[in-house]
């Protein structure tokens, strides 16, 4: 770990002003990734602001009936807040399928959504690897490449994004609220967020330096049943293989609408947009659910350790759906 | 007096008594090696690794390292203290040879120690550490096991002074002309130990005397280990280690936190202390080896096994050779007239491999169970039926009587309780829902080992009990049950008696590992307490202040605190203060296994059967263990609480090696890649629902005076292939290269209905 100044924000606007003054600074909320990247010499900031006790911790009903997550919500706190659970049980689902109680504890709702990949040549300093030093190549993509990603992936990274939450978020279209130091806000989509490697996987998301997510805003939920699977080598406490958010809805046969989200596959989470057209209005049979299967992964691409994700997302995206549009 | 506890009159041998440290852990106040303080606060060393496997340092640049806030001294191989040499990869003296650090430019293995920095805190160690620039000359090296099967040897020995090969008749005709055959290949992967506490030490010099206190399972062989290395006498050399956060092999021998710390505190005279780091471990302190196991069963159609064989090629370090005992259990555990087992090598550029838990078995029974599975299947026998119609009269291998054993006893009554019946010999039947459910069971065996140990026990005038011993508790239990031991034969109350360990002050024991500890530190305090009760005796009847003079006390007992003799009886502490008002001590003694006729003319093992049952998810082929039970032939149970929690870890341990347990070696790197707690997977508690430990208990005579057997490395032997055979059962895929992780079942599985 490498000398640090740091300073603790007392409102928002203080925290991007101090931001914008450091050029190496990064915010620190509950640190449970962004410490043990510090004490491995992977993340090198030179100056913390610390933003963990600003006021953004409360979850609010938004005008239209949606909810609004400040971004200092604890994931412990969201995951057992009487509306996530009532309305939102896929995010709920996500939440406690990820990381253990402890970190929970301590990791907050924006910290969550900006973590690193758990890529073994990102941790090891020793290794090549393009997005923690530009440049220096990729050891995964010829290397121990089991956790990798089989979507989206580039020549120069194929690194996953490891969160559960922010699969759910992206299924239920969720959007974050930033600030800038120009007193600038706006609105992103999460879709929109994080970014796929392409020749600079060191830019994992669309925010500025400096921009500080201040919240994360949810529709209302559309009808219909919700659920997060994941697969994983462990009962507790290890990284999805593969990942699935699906919220859908069936009657008379036909699928209403269906959503589907993957983790585990890609940089970021991983929408199926077009598939969820094709599935509207589809027969709500189990080969539908086949073909959505196939479809989702169409051009999935394996790098021999992480093959086997291919076909472990179909069964698993197959199998959701298919209970999801279950006859109650 | 005999040298037998036949009888527990005192109700201490034999009773589930809670850990007598446990108040001091729950508590934090038992310290650990890296918490200890003493005297002057002490500098903190960190140790920078080596960034290439194999090569030598062209240039060290630790200029801004030194002008660091905080740094106290950079040391690399330009400005060590001299130390011994390292010498050839066969010693001898493995436990004890020199192991110098920072001696030369030479890289042998990746992260190896190329500078250690020593600042006023570790932050600052650290953050300087990051400032040292290497240069390297990077040569290339061997990491690739499989692709240098050409390069295979055969060592001089295996591991615990077993032979590398053995050979009963004629192999390879039985095997050839058996009506049945198997021949199956198994591979299990590098495991490390990642004990909760990570290697610590903290060292102080006194003049020309060094005091260490670390985290060591073995005293003696940190002491004459480090002073080898130093090139000093041995008694300069103290080594203190009262609390040990777990062991498992991986702190037998001395480490670079060791050599570095004494070095550093040498140089700077200031107590130094360092602790390796989580990643660091994987590199620098020991790991089971990669293996490639071949297991060949010939056997008749009614079962009986004609031909056993069982080949184990291991990675090994090119510089200090390691060879597990990995086939050594098979020469003792199933008959048949024609036998073959043997031990080879590849050299691979890593550090030293060292002794984890259950050395041999661990690996060897993952392959061989699963493989008697195989042959139980294909001759349509109940894996059970098919071990009990193999059970030897005698060792089969080395033609004498076994001291006891309750292996079918365990198969037997394990497979009731488990509810056995319920399993389907046809594998993919049992289905709940989509999940594919199976069951499966395996032999455990475990030789019975006893360790060369010394104790001295001392009784004051109040009648209070001390002993002491540099034995070692690595959480086993140790303190527990040596209290049990000596408040048993004294008949006193536990509570009467205080075991001091840890300190290589004390008398020379075996330390704890190969599952000796009970048997060996508990044999030399029991006859240390038969020898002070001689004491008492013998003053009792003869001391002109004692009230029992004259009185023929060969019919006297130790009980409650009191001496009795027909209608008499005196209270222990009140007879002391007249007798011996100065106290008493005695010292007692056992010689190691090695010199023992009883282990000579009896092959002594413990046994145990293990049952488990797993569900395959029909989808996603993630498996999950829903229960397992062990039956447990293991001797006489000490304590059955403490016992209990050494298979229920044991166990444990097994479920880790079948489902998750893998150090991932990156052959272009030479590096084990997923080098820490998040990425290297052992069971979380969410793993582990439901075990269940059964005790067929036994009285083994020619053991120890206990009638008791080692149980700690026990409850690991062949849990992992109850648990592959019950993942085959369930799912009719047979996975053999360990983990059985859900990549390897997917291709395989049966197609479920949507």
């Amino acid at each position: 770990m490498q000398p640090f100044s740091y300073e603790r924000a007392e409102d928002e606007q203080q925290a991007v002003a101090m931001a914008s003054s450091h050029p190496e600074a990064r915010f620190i909320s509950g640190g449970t990734n962004l410490l043990d990247l510090m004490k491995l010499g992977v993340e090198r900031p030179t100056h913390l602001i610390d933003i963990s006790r600003l006021p953004l911790a409360r979850i609010e009903t938004t005008e239209n009936n949606g909810l609004r997550i400040g971004a200092q919500v604890r994931n412990s706190d969201l995951a057992a807040h009487p509306q996530v659970r009532s309305r939102y049980p896929l995010l709920a689902q996500a939440l406690l399928a990820g990381a253990s109680g402890q970190i929970r504890n301590k990791a907050s709702t924006a910290g969550n959504l900006l973590q690193r990949t758990r890529c073994y040549y990102f941790y090891d300093r020793n290794m090549p690897c393009n997005k923690r030093e530009p440049g220096s190549g990729c050891a995964a993509l010829e290397g121990f490449n089991r956790m990798h990603a089989v979507l989206g992936g580039s020549e120069a990274c194929i690194a996953v994004h490891p969160s559960d939450m922010a699969v759910a978020m992206a299924a239920l279209d969720a959007s974050v609220e930033t600030l800038s130091a120009d007193g600038n806000e706006r609105r992103i989509p999460l879709a929109e967020l994080h970014q796929l490697p392409g020749e600079d996987p060191h830019v994992e998301t669309s925010l500025a330096h400096g921009e500080m997510i201040t919240a994360v805003t949810l529709p209302p939920p559309p009808a219909g049943r919700q659920l997060y699977r994941k697969v994983r080598d462990r009962a507790s406490y290890a990284f999805a293989l593969v990942s699935v958010a699906i919220i859908a809805n069936a009657s008379g046969g036909r699928i209403e609408h269906a959503r589907i989200a993957m983790g585990g596959v890609a940089a970021k989470p991983w929408r199926t947009r077009d598939i969820e057209q094709a599935l509207s209005a589809a027969p709500a049979s189990a080969r539908t659910c086949s073909e959505a299967a196939e479809a989702a992964l169409e051009g999935a691409q394996g790098y021999g350790g992480n093959d086997f994700k291919i076909p472990l997302a179909k069964r698993t995206l197959r199998h959701t759906l298919a209970t999801a549009i279950e006859p109650v | 007096m005999t040298d037998s506890m036949n009888e527990a009159q005192q109700g201490a041998i034999g009773q589930p008594v809670e850990r007598v440290d446990g108040p001091l852990k729950v508590t934090g106040r038992a310290t650990y090696a890296y918490e200890h303080i003493d005297g002057r606060a002490p500098a903190h060393g960190y140790m920078l690794g080596a960034a290439i496997a194999k090569g030598r340092i062209a240039g060290i640049d630790t200029t801004a390292a030194e002008q660091a806030p905080g740094v106290l001294h950079v040391m690399t191989h330009r400005n060590a203290p001299a130390q011994a040499e390292f010498g050839p990869p066969v010693s001898a003296e493995v436990f004890t040879r020199a192991r110098p650090v920072l001696a030369s430019d030479r890289i042998r293995y990746y992260d190896e120690p190329v500078a250690l920095v020593v600042a006023e805190s570790f932050e600052a160690a650290r953050a300087a550490a990051a400032l040292i620039e290497v240069r390297y000359e990077k040569e290339a090296g061997v990491f690739d096991q499989e692709a240098h099967l050409d390069d295979t040897y055969a060592p001089e020995m295996a591991n615990a002074g077993n032979e590398t090969d053995s050979a009963v008749g004629n192999f390879d005709e039985a095997f050839s002309t058996a009506e049945v055959q198997i021949d199956v290949t198994y591979r299990t992967p590098y495991e490390h130990h990642n004990p909760m506490e990570p290697h610590a030490t903290l060292a102080i010099w006194h003049g020309d005397e060094v005091t260490i206190h670390t985290s060591a399972q073995t005293l003696a062989n940190y002491q004459v280990g480090l002073a080898n290395t130093l090139g000093i006498p041995a008694e300069r050399v103290r080594v203190i280690s009262p609390f040990i956060g777990g062991g498992f092999g991986t702190k037998l021998i001395v480490h670079a936190d060791t050599v570095l710390a004494a070095l550093a505190a040498r140089v700077l005279k200031r107590p130094v202390k360092m602790a390796l780091t989580r990643q660091q471990m994987f590199a620098n302190t020991g790991y089971r080896a990669q293996m490639i196991q071949r297991v060949r069963f010939g056997a008749q159609a009614d079962g009986r096994l004609t031909a056993i064989g069982h080949d184990v090629n291991s990675a090994t370090s090119n510089f200090e050779e390691f060879c597990e005992q990995t086939a050594a259990f098979t020469r003792s555990l199933y008959a048949a007239p024609n036998r073959l087992t043997r031990h080879r090598l590849v050299g691979v550029d890593l550090n030293r491999g060292e002794w984890m838990r259950s050395p041999g078995e661990a690996p060897g029974m993952l392959a061989f169970e699963c493989a008697m599975d195989e042959l139980a299947e294909r001759l349509e026998l109940d894996p059970i039926a098919l071990r009990i119609r193999n059970e030897p009269d005698e060792d089969p291998e080395r033609g004498v009587p076994f001291s006891t054993r309750n292996l079918v006893a365990c198969m037997e009554e394990g497979a009731r309780r488990f509810g056995w019946e319920k399993r389907r010999a046809t594998p993919g039947q049992l289905r709940e829902g989509r999940k594919l459910i199976g069951y499966g069971m395996a032999a455990a065996i475990r030789p019975n080992y006893i360790g060369a140990a010394t104790a001295k026990v001392e009784i004051n005038a109040k009648g209070r009990v001390t002993a002491r011993l540099d034995m070692t508790d690595i959480g086993t239990g140790t303190y527990t049950i040596l209290t049990q031991v000596a408040a048993e034969t004294l008949g006193v109350p536990l509570s009467a008696v205080k075991v001091e360990l840890g300190d290589s002050r004390f008398p020379l024991t075996a330390g704890s590992g190969g599952s000796w500890g009970a048997a060996s530190s508990g044999t030399a305090l029991y006859r240390a307490c038969l020898a002070i009760k001689e004491q008492i005796l013998e003053l009792a009847s003869t001391h002109a202040e004692s009230p029992l003079r004259g009185i023929d006390l060969a019919q006297a007992s130790f009980i409650e605190g009191r001496l009795e003799v027909g209608e008499r009886h005196e209270r222990l502490g009140a007879l002391m203060r007249r007798i011996a008002p100065q106290g008493l001590e005695a010292e007692g003694s056992v010689a190691s296994f090695r010199d023992s006729e009883s282990y000579q003319n009896y092959s002594q093992h413990a046994y145990g059967a293990h049952f488990a049952e797993v569900e395959v998810d029909g989808d996603t082929g993630e498996i999950r263990l829903r229960r397992m039970l062990s039956a447990i032939g293991a001797g006489r149970i000490l304590n059955p609480q403490t016992a209990r929690s050494q298979i229920l870890g044991g166990m444990t341990w097994g479920i880790g090696a079948a489902l998750m347990e893998e150090s991932h070696l990156d052959p272009r790197h030479g590096c084990f890649i997923n080098h820490d707690l998040a990425e290297y997977h052992v069971p979380v508690n969410a793993d582990i629902r439901d075990l269940e430990v059964v005790f067929l208990e036994e009285r083994d005579e020619r053991a120890n005076p206990f009638g008791s057997k080692g149980l700690g490395e026990l409850g690991v032997c062949g849990v992992g292939a109850a648990v592959a055979n019950a993942i085959y059962n369930a799912s009719g895929v047979r996975v053999r290269e360990f983990p059985i992780t859900l990549d390897k079942l997917l291709p395989g599985l049966p197609a479920m209905e949507a």
